[in-house]
């Protein structure tokens, strides 16, 4: 399985890769890890003319924790991500996360930005930054803007990202509190049947914040707000429980694959999320 | 959409040849230089026979366009051992019975090769989890994971005795 013929460019700036952008227009994908795009790029499901690569791009690499804020570079492969001692004690939800994602090969050359900005709703990677509340910074022509995760995913592959633009960086803030991200899949290497991440916050016995998210459920990641509601201000019992993941496999709407039926997901979705409660509860 | 000038050092050695951005690493390696090693299994990075260690990293060469490797480190199953002089990673192989046909095998100790480099003393759950990335189709894995302990337990044996 060969690609079509491409023209290759390795800009070595932000600046050159939003020129190449703006010259070839759709004509031209950009290339961070490659292990969503090669494949499809290799059974031609997709024709690019011009393939720009993202690897000799120094300003896009990098994990910095900066007091409360978490910066990553979009170029930041998940073994690095799980590497990363400093990052496994801010936020260890990441590496909880990123050890759950492909397997070893893959890994290495995956990169954080493409898990994010490619718009596949079976990446775990963005349901995992509405959790996080993350920020994604974009430049394009125009300049540099923010996007919150939980605004950027508009269907599977459309994202609030404008052709000419690139992602750079994530950011989010230290989360505290406890934390989980569960995932059902038939195989080490698979896309998730059902994953959920979740965060909680506890004080005085009551749950004073909280995060859920889903992975693979939609044709985007799903922040369950409704889940969350039932979640604070309660004191975490059994009812509160049930009513958040309930309100979690309401908010879901998957379809029929080879992972499964829609009710088997919908079952698979329950079990998970009510899983990632009750680990995040114990570390909270 | 010419041919690229495309500049390596694959098992200690600099090569130089001409070849499309789109060719895939593990081509380049099995037709342009020979390196008949790395196999050719699933071709869309799922088994792992294709792996080979690339910049210090065990990476798939069937989703790495030959592009994409310009400048780079790379060893294969031929730069770890000859049949002189076996790496220890392949004489316990050998002697742990950790192949039958053969086909996952290259890729399989390249892997296991780059575990032990960042993880010297691995539990079975971490030579498990580490190799998840390599399908073996005849053993069971039982034995690649035996081996691999052991080729460990050989590696630290020597370094303790230098």
């Amino acid at each position: 399985m060969i690609a079509s013929a491409f023209e290759y460019h390795k800009p070595d700036t932000v600046d050159g890769v939003v020129s190449l952008l703006s010259k070839w227009g759709d004509d031209a994908r950009v290339i961070a890890g490659g292990h969503s795009l090669i494949p499809v790029m290799k059974q031609r499901m997709t024709d690019i003319s011009h393939l720009i690569d993202l690897g000799g791009i120094a300003e896009l690499k990098g994990i910095s924790i900066d007091g409360d804020k978490i910066n990553i570079g979009a170029m930041t492969t998940q073994h690095e991500l799980i590497a990363s001692e400093a990052l496994a004690k801010a936020a260890p939800l990441i590496r909880e996360a990123s050890l759950q994602i492909a397997d070893p090969q893959v890994r290495y050359l995956g990169t954080i930005g493409g898990n994010v900005a490619n718009g596949d709703p079976a990446n775990d990677m963005p349901g995992l930054m509405q959790t996080l509340d993350a920020t994604y910074y974009l430049t394009g022509p125009e300049g540099s803007r923010e996007v919150k995760a939980r605004d950027f995913y508009e269907a599977a592959y459309f994202t609030a990202r404008e052709d000419e633009e690139i992602l750079t960086a994530i950011s989010f803030a230290k989360p505290s509190g406890g934390f989980a991200y569960e995932k059902q899949k038939r195989k080490i290497g698979d896309y998730a049947t059902a994953a959920a991440g979740v965060m909680i916050t506890i004080e005085g016995g009551k749950c004073t914040a909280a995060s859920v998210a889903l992975t693979n459920l939609s044709d985007t990641p799903v922040y369950c707000a409704a889940a969350v509601d039932a979640l604070v201000g309660s004191s975490l019992d059994d009812a509160a429980i049930k009513t958040a993941v309930k309100a979690a496999v309401d908010a879901s709407d998957p379809v029929a694959d080879t992972r499964g039926p829609v009710d088997f997901k919908k079952h698979v979705a329950g079990v998970i999320v009510k899983k990632a409660i009750t680990s995040a509860v114990a570390r909270a | 959409m010419g041919k690229t000038h495309l500049k390596m050092t694959v098992n200690g050695k600099e090569v130089e040849l001409l070849t499309e951005p789109r060719q895939l690493l593990i081509h380049v390696l099995r037709e342009d230089l020979n390196l008949t090693g790395a196999h050719i299994g699933c071709e869309s990075s799922h088994c792992g026979a294709c792996t080979v260690d690339m910049n210090g990293m065990s990476i798939k060469s069937c989703t790495v366009f030959a592009a994409q490797a310009q400048d780079s480190e790379i060893t294969t199953i031929e730069g770890l051992g000859s049949p002189d002089g076996l790496h220890v990673l392949q004489e316990m192989f050998k002697e742990h019975h950790g192949l039958q046909c053969g086909y996952c095998t290259p890729g399989m100790i390249t892997r296991a090769y780059r575990l032990l480099q960042e993880n010297s003393n691995p539990t079975e759950e971490e030579v498990r989890f580490g190799i998840s990335g390599n399908l073996c189709r005849c053993t069971g894995y039982q034995n690649i994971v035996k081996a691999i302990l052991a080729a460990a337990a050989k590696m630290n044996e020597v370094k303790e005795s230098a």
